[in-house]
């Protein structure tokens, strides 16, 4: 497969956005590029930068592999993805909106109606509930690849609760605190400005009447992989990180327990799946939520973010959906493509997808962190065995797609530079109307010679990604 | 702020202010070890430790014989004994973590990188290097967490809450590191040089030596090192001192709940305020700390239950 580098054209030279880069590169020193990258692990260690892994030994942290040589996008393809994401965005959230009310797109047969209300994570609890401004999404991170030039892909939607954007912004502020020149020379569209666009996102969904809300930030607690970001945001926002036995309710009504006493809550960012929420309806034996908090959400006491049941929407058996609904809700074509979906629970589909697995990427419907997830190319005869049973067993848990031609990016790797397949994780914002993102987003880079799966918890890193302005 | 947010701040900072008296006392003992004595007297002094910490239990199950070197691994890197240094720094960091939030990136980062240094050390290393060495290096590791508290957060609750916890602390451990050297020390009278050694190396324990001669530019003798220790009010580990900080910190932090420990806490420096040293003399020593080390525990508890444990009924 050829692949598309973003440094590297087809004859061997550097692309243009590349050009100061590589000049940079050429001119420093190999030792003082590997002390920088000595400094820069120190660093992480140091601030404790780490997330922890599940399955690993409790408590156990480690860093997510930082690489220096950063993802540039010139600033046409980066206004072209922005146009695209808003379009995407903006409809995910009214389609949800449509479902919890009156389901014009079931009527109009667009989508099966079954994939939707038996779907696991629909929320018939959510049905004929307002939530402000209509917002289901508040946060969203859509993962993008690049198979060619300009030529970029969904791989899918994160509606629920999508982490990463604090290693964007810790990325951004490694590099210039290592390589202040680079930035001298370049263009770089900043990024540091994104607590204060989540906050004042945040507070613009505050319910009814509510002019200084007071807004927190809910976490699962310090072992949770992704704990770091959450003290991160509350603590860039100037909000409390609260845990669930850290909230109680009362009449309907939220309140954080401080040392003055009870304190009212308005608005929740909370960090923790639907079914943890709430233990008397959701997970009963959950210990992270709040007794009663659905009771005054439904009330209109409190914002949630992002809404209960938005996991309906990036579930990756309605991912295949999501062009049709650009189409049925904004009357637009849809900018970004989808990558093409075969999804097994229909027969014709899945004697398809059994015939070619060696060629195609399977998914887990509800899985996330590159688990559960068959890489045909990549996969042993066994493998592919065992995904052949698991999808003759289960065809409705699972879809398929073309392995597509990842896009690389030159990356220090043990051997020295080397490509590296990578996406993009842009995180976009929304209040009523307004859909909002800071220019970028996360790269992901899988460190591992020619794999395709980017996921922190698969052992793939970070770059700093960088939006060239004109 | 949260209630649970202010537990984390009082316990990390009661935490490194323990490991920091901890390595206090693991000094002056050490110290007093090295001045010629018989091995009982000698290990007599490694048992106090044990004892002033109610470990006997925990002592007795990992290790056979109370000696210098068994104690000192027990209570500088044994990972089973919470009550270690190594413990404390660990727990400190762990407070720390929980509201990493709400502390400077620069204390959080003090915190950490005490602790990642501190696990690295093992008590071989320790011992090599020096164990005076290790112990300076906790004592300048808190000094340090201390300075960056003062030097970068904004003096608000979280400010409070931290200050209360390590003056708590520390008026809890002079008092204890005060009532085993005093007895340790007391029987063999006000002569010879040995003494001096002895009273000499508790006062640097606690960073008074100088302070003392300051003071009194006369000899050491124990009623005058109990007088600085426990009722000068500017001497930083005195426990008078302490206690100016408790009464003013609480204040500043005092809810509607929080009456009945304001007054214990007012009771309490008062009694030190108008205090005589020939009168805790005559009462005994051991007796007055002893009533005083209850007192600063029920302080404790009554923090804890007026602002620490959650009020969901109060709603």
């Amino acid at each position: 497969m050829n692949f598309y580098n973003e440094m590297i054209d087809a004859n061997g030279g550097v692309r243009a956005h590349y050009q100061g880069y590589d000049e940079w590169l050429k001119a420093t020193p190999p030792e003082r590029i590997a002390r920088k990258r000595a400094e820069a692990d120190l660093a992480f260690h140091r601030v404790g930068i780490t997330f922890a892994v599940y399955g690993e030994e409790a408590g156990k942290e480690r860093l997510i592999p930082f690489d220096i040589i950063p993802r540039i996008i010139p600033s046409a393809e980066w206004k072209a993805m922005q146009a695209g994401l808003r379009q995407r965005v903006k409809a995910l959230n009214m389609f949800l909106h449509d479902i919890y009310h009156d389901q014009e797109i079931l009527k109009a047969g667009k989508i099966p109606a079954e994939q939707i209300l038996n779907n696991a994570q629909y929320r018939p609890i959510m049905k004929g509930v307002d939530v402000p401004g209509g917002v289901y999404a508040h946060i969203a991170g859509v993962d993008i690849v690049r198979a060619g030039a300009g030529e970029f892909y969904v791989l899918e939607d994160n509606l629920r609760v999508p982490s990463g954007v604090s290693y964007m912004l810790e990325d951004r502020k490694m590099m210039m605190r290592l390589f202040p020149e680079l930035f001298a020379k370049h263009k770089v569209a900043p990024v540091q400005h994104y607590p204060d666009l989540l906050l004042e996102k945040l507070r613009a969904v505050a319910p009814n009447g509510v002019s200084d809300p007071t807004v927190v930030v809910l976490t699962p607690g310090a072992y949770n992989s992704a704990y770091f970001e959450h003290t991160f945001l509350a603590q860039q926002m100037g909000v409390e990180l609260v845990e669930g036995r850290d909230l109680f309710v009362k009449d309907e009504v939220v309140y954080m327990q401080t040392t003055q006493g009870p304190q009212r809550v308005d608005v929740i960012y909370r960090r923790i799946d639907d079914d943890f929420l709430d233990p008397l309806v959701f997970r009963a034996d959950s210990a992270l939520g709040v007794p009663g908090i659905l009771r005054a959400y439904q009330a209109g006491n409190v914002t949630l973010a992002n809404a209960i049941g938005t996991g309906v929407a990036d579930d990756k058996s309605i991912y295949p959906y999501v062009p049709e609904m650009i189409r049925f809700y904004l009357g637009e074509e849809p900018t970004l493509n989808n990558v093409p979906t075969y999804m097994c629970r229909k027969p014709d589909e899945l004697s398809y997808v059994l015939a070619n697995l060696p060629k195609l990427v399977v998914k887990e419907v509800h899985g996330a962190g590159g688990y559960g997830m068959l890489v045909g190319p990549a996969a042993s005869k066994d493998e592919i065995e065992r995904f052949r049973q698991l999808l003759i067993a289960k065809p409705d848990g699972y879809i398929a797609q073309p392995t597509l031609a990842l896009s690389n990016c030159p990356t220090f790797v043990e051997s020295g530079i080397a490509p590296r397949h990578l996406d993009l994780r842009p995180f976009v914002l929304s209040s009523g109307q307004c859909v909002n993102m800071v220019p970028g987003g996360l790269t992901r880079v899988a460190l591992t010679e020619g794999s395709l799966v980017v996921n922190s918890s698969q052992g793939g890193g970070t770059k700093d990604t960088w939006i060239l302005e004109d | 702020m949260l209630s649970r947010t202010a537990d984390h701040l009082f316990w990390m900072s009661r935490y490194i202010e323990r490991a920091e008296n901890l390595a206090r006392l693991l000094d002056v003992t050490w110290q007093m070890s090295l001045v010629p004595q018989s091995l009982d007297a000698a290990n007599q002094n490694w048992n106090a430790i044990i004892a002033l910490n109610s470990l006997e239990a925990a002592y007795a199950e990992h290790y056979d014989t109370v000696n210098a070197e068994n104690v000192l691994r027990f209570m500088v890197t044994d990972p089973n004994n919470y009550s270690s240094i190594y413990s404390c720094l660990r727990l400190a960091r762990e407070n720390a973590h929980a509201v990493r939030g709400t502390v400077t990136s620069e204390m959080w980062e003090t915190l950490n990188s005490t602790w990642l240094e501190a696990r690295e050390k093992s008590f071989e290393q320790i011992l090599n290097a020096g164990i005076g060495e290790f112990f300076d290096w906790v004592k300048m590791r808190s000094s340090l967490s201390r300075g960056v508290t003062i030097g970068t957060l904004l003096q608000d609750e979280a400010f409070h809450f931290i200050r209360l916890g390590t003056l708590l602390e520390r008026a809890d451990n002079t008092a204890r590191i005060l009532d085993i050297k005093y007895h340790v020390l007391r029987p063999h009278g006000d002569e010879g040089a040995t003494d001096f050694y002895q009273w000499g190396a508790l006062l640097r324990s606690v960073s008074a030596f100088e302070v003392y001669r300051k003071v009194y530019r006369d000899v050491i003798t124990p009623e005058r090192v109990t007088e600085l220790l426990i009722l000068r009010n500017d001497m930083p580990r005195s426990l008078h001192f302490c206690m100016n900080g408790v009464v003013k910190n609480l204040e500043l932090i005092a809810n509607r709940h929080s009456g009945e420990t304001q007054r214990q806490a007012g009771l309490l420096h008062a009694q030190l305020h108008y205090a005589r040293v020939e009168d805790i003399l005559a009462e005994g020593l051991h007796e007055w700390l002893t009533d005083f080390m209850d007192r600063i525990y029920a302080l404790g508890d009554g923090i804890s239950k007026d602002f620490l444990v959650p009020m969901a009924e109060a709603a």
